[in-house]
């Protein structure tokens, strides 16, 4: 099924073919506290404590939390605010490494996946402290436990990696493929669904192609290629693209028995609970203008910024922007002291002519964002009444059904910013509701 | 390394560095400073489109109808359109700097709108009235609502109305159209006037062969009329242009111009003798230059595909009704501005369906 709306920026995957290359051991990493959509977790490491590589740091701070890591063996060094990548400072556990890298004697595998109940299975996930890798950082094991009365018959494998620039994701499905495909049926088996779905844009048919080929024989799998349009890896996108069903607006995609997973997160599951491994690591590409070396990368959670651009060959001269994520919904940096999360699919730069600064002039309703945005909104006139603060108007045009995908903003003529009026209107949106009770 | 560093001296917010500066600032053990790194929201990139492109773009579509209205009435059509076009633009200029706000002239927005009034008017026009014209659509029609993108009706047709109802004799005094070279200042009538002054005198159609137009003369146009509506085929060749560039969509076109060919020729299937023929009320009068480059005027119509539909089948709609049963001969200007009116209406009721929506948007409840 084709979704209406989309656009078609410039691809600019460059390091498609890059294999993944591992970054060397570094003397010094800071963990933030909070890398995921929930509550923070609580710190259970001391200042001056030694640490073994894998062992939690935090533990979750509720259901919807996930615990962090020590990425290496080494020290604590400090527990304090440190510049996030989410543009504020957040409380970090700076750890320095002594070289060894020695495992945490705590780390157990559980053994063959298919040899474990689905329970031990979703606790070993959580244990080990999965996020969606693809961006969100959603904690995979709450996904994973879906409530009673919505029972999940339908699983997803994102690898439409639709964003620009990203090849992270397609590495890993080249590289990595049967890993993946054996997180497929891990994850298949925690929730007791028996079909799959794998959705792979149309650009990376030899990533399709890989997996198709490491799918183990007893898993009941689609392969499907999809059309190369931004935003194809949105979560009800691609469920609509692959099953033809409808996410109701407003639910999640629980609500029509689907489950979609990212393919980093998929290989992290497998290495949970076959080896034991915390999410220490991830596959990440750093890549544009402003990059000397664009390569795909995998680095351990914690690495700050500046050590990955280095490894990179550095930042060009007239390199000004640096951007965690891709270039439609990623976050641009104030500092290169911010570490890489779970969550960090890319680090772009990009050079100054590539960074053109606009003024936002008047919408003169030409109706391009009506066209693009996939939800069916109508951004014109939400931007209009986000403008002028008129919050209970936004929530009446279904404000909070945008996907915040940016496709309205990327072909305004006007170059109004939408994405960050819309932020903020849900956000106000949210307080009003809540006075009103 | 840098572990001495205080962390509030690396993120640069203004405040931020001001506290820091209060107290000696601990020195940074950084080799080279770090780049100055641009924030902003999301996305990053941008397809690259901008207002100036389009309106460019939109110019440009007018020009060969331009030309070819220069071709045919000379001289005096030059200076209509030099004097619109100037003016639009000195108006836009004046009221911007008068009043500090933001915005130039270099987008071509008043440059459209200067080159659009002039395709409304008679070549014959008094240079006072091109200026009165250019002053009503800038001034009145755009500025006083807020500028570009606040005017709820077309700048040019604003204009065009208030000068044909103020001016009715000055707007409807019509060159006969000849050539540049072989400038002739007898004065004829629009095929539309003429047929309506024909009807009117108790006559039964056809036309004789001395009044009105051929079809070859409409479409290439040899006939009077304002001095940028006469020839359909650069009109078309314009329009053609800005539907691939995708600055308009089918929907205004194709509903405005099929209504109206829909509605005459019902009335002409059922009464030859006293109605026209479709192709003759599709060719003439004001109805392709209106229904390509007017009624799509991205500001003051509806967003929506749907919207689109519903406004260009609604001036179809109108501007058929004046023509068979109203007053005047031509009514495109009245229904494009009428349906402007029913803009906000139109694209309330046109949203489009939200993805997953189980029901349509609830209707507003306005305390």
């Amino acid at each position: 099924m084709r979704f209406k709306g989309g656009i078609h920026p410039k691809y600019n995957k460059s390091t498609a073919a890059s294999s993944v290359e591992k970054m060397p051991l570094l003397g010094r990493y800071v963990v933030p506290i909070s890398q995921h959509i929930g509550a923070p977790g609580e710190v259970i490491v001391k200042k001056g404590q030694e640490v073994g590589r894998g062992e939690p740091l935090t533990k979750a701070g509720g259901f919807v939390s996930a615990p962090v890591f020590a990425p290496t063996s080494g020290k604590v060094k400090a527990i304090k605010e440190f510049p996030h990548m989410m543009g504020n400072m957040q409380m970090a556990i700076e750890i320095i490494a002594d070289g060894e890298d020695t495992c945490w004697e705590g780390v157990k595998p559980l053994g063959l996946w298919r040899e474990q109940t689905p329970e031990d299975l979703k606790s070993a996930i959580a244990a080990a402290g999965l996020v969606g890798m693809g961006g969100a950082t959603f904690p995979t094991h709450v996904k994973l436990s879906p409530p009673a009365d919505k029972p999940i018959d339908t699983f997803i494998l994102n690898g439409a990696e639709c964003e620009p620039y990203l090849t992270s994701d397609h590495r890993v499905m080249v590289e990595q493929a049967t890993e993946v495909m054996e997180g497929v049926g891990l994850m298949m088996r925690v929730l007791g669904v028996t079909k799959g779905y794998v959705g792979v844009e149309a650009n990376k048919k030899d990533a399709l192609e890989a997996l198709r080929n490491a799918c183990p024989k007893d898993l009941d799998i689609e392969f499907a290629l999809l059309e190369v349009k931004y935003p194809q890896g949105s979560e009800k996108h691609l469920i609509y693209a692959l099953t033809g069903k409808t996410v109701p607006a407003g639910g999640l995609p629980m609500e029509v028995g689907c489950l979609v997973q990212n393919v980093g997160t998929a290989v992290a599951a497998l290495e949970a609970v076959e080896k034991g491994w915390s999410l220490i690591e991830r596959v990440t590409t750093v890549t544009g203008s402003g990059i000397n070396e664009p390569k795909n990368i995998s680095a351990r959670v914690g690495t700050p910024l500046q050590d990955v651009i280095a490894f990179c060959g550095g930042l060009t001269s007239a390199a000004s922007k640096v951007i965690f994520g891709g270039p439609m919904m990623g976050f641009s940096q104030f500092s290169l002291d911010v570490s890489l999360i779970k969550g960090t699919s890319g680090i772009l730069c990009l050079d100054a002519d590539e960074v053109t600064q606009f003024t936002a002039g008047p919408c003169i309703r030409c109706g391009a964002c009506v066209d693009v945005c996939p939800m069916g909104l109508v951004p014109s006139a939400l931007g209009q009444y986000a403008e002028r603060d008129r919050y209970a108007e936004l929530g009446e045009l279904c404000v909070n059904d945008c996907i915040e995908c940016g496709s309205c903003a990327y072909v305004c003529p006007s170059h109004r910013p939408l994405v960050q009026l819309f932020k903020r209107g849900k956000a106000e949106l949210r307080k009003l509701q809540q006075q009103a009770g | 390394m840098s572990d001495e560093k205080d962390p509030k001296t690396s993120p640069t917010p203004p405040e931020g560095d001001k506290a820091v500066e209060a107290k000696p600032a601990p020195k940074k053990e950084k080799p080279a400073a770090p780049p100055k790194l641009v924030m902003s929201a999301s996305p990053h990139v941008h397809k690259g489109q901008d207002v100036t492109g389009i309106m460019r773009d939109v110019f440009w579509a007018l020009v060969p109808a331009v030309l070819v209205g220069i071709w045919f009435f000379g001289l005096p059509a030059l200076r209509v359109v030099a004097i619109t076009v100037g003016g639009c633009l000195l108006f836009e200029w004046g009221y911007l700097k008068l009043l500090k706000r933001p915005g130039s002239i270099t987008d071509f927005s008043a440059a459209v709108t200067g080159l659009l009034l002039a395709m409304n008017l008679p070549s014959t026009s008094p240079w006072w009235m091109c200026l009165v014209g250019a002053f009503v659509a800038i001034i009145i029609a755009k500025q006083i609502y807020g500028g570009l993108g606040y005017n709820p009706f077309n700048p040019a047709l604003v204009a065009r109305v208030l000068l044909l109802i103020s001016f009715p004799v000055q707007m409807t005094t019509w060159a006969k159209p000849s050539s540049i070279i072989a400038f002739d200042a007898a004065t004829g009538a629009t095929p539309l006037g003429a047929l309506k002054e024909y009807l009117s005198m108790g006559n039964t159609l056809p036309l004789p062969a001395d009044q009105g137009a051929s079809i070859l003369q409409l479409v290439i146009g040899l006939r009077g009329g304002c001095l940028g509506e006469v020839s359909v085929a650069a009109l078309l060749l314009g329009g053609i242009f800005l539907l691939w560039r995708g600055h308009i969509r089918w929907q205004i076109p194709v509903g405005f111009i099929g209504t109206v060919a829909l509605v005459t020729g019902i009335a002409w299937l059922a009464s030859p003798g006293s109605y026209a023929s479709p192709l003759l009320h599709c060719l003439s009068g004001g109805l392709i230059l209106g229904a390509f480059f007017m009624a799509t005027d991205m500001v003051t119509t509806p967003v929506t595909r749907k919207g689109m539909l519903v406004f260009g089948i609604g001036c179809g709609l109108i501007t058929a009704v004046i023509r068979l049963w109203g007053g005047y001969p031509e009514g495109v200007s009245f229904a494009i501005l009428l349906m402007n009116a029913a803009t906000p209406l139109i694209d309330r009721f046109t949203k489009p369906r939200v993805f997953g929506a189980r029901k349509l948007y609830q209707e507003a409840k306005t305390a």
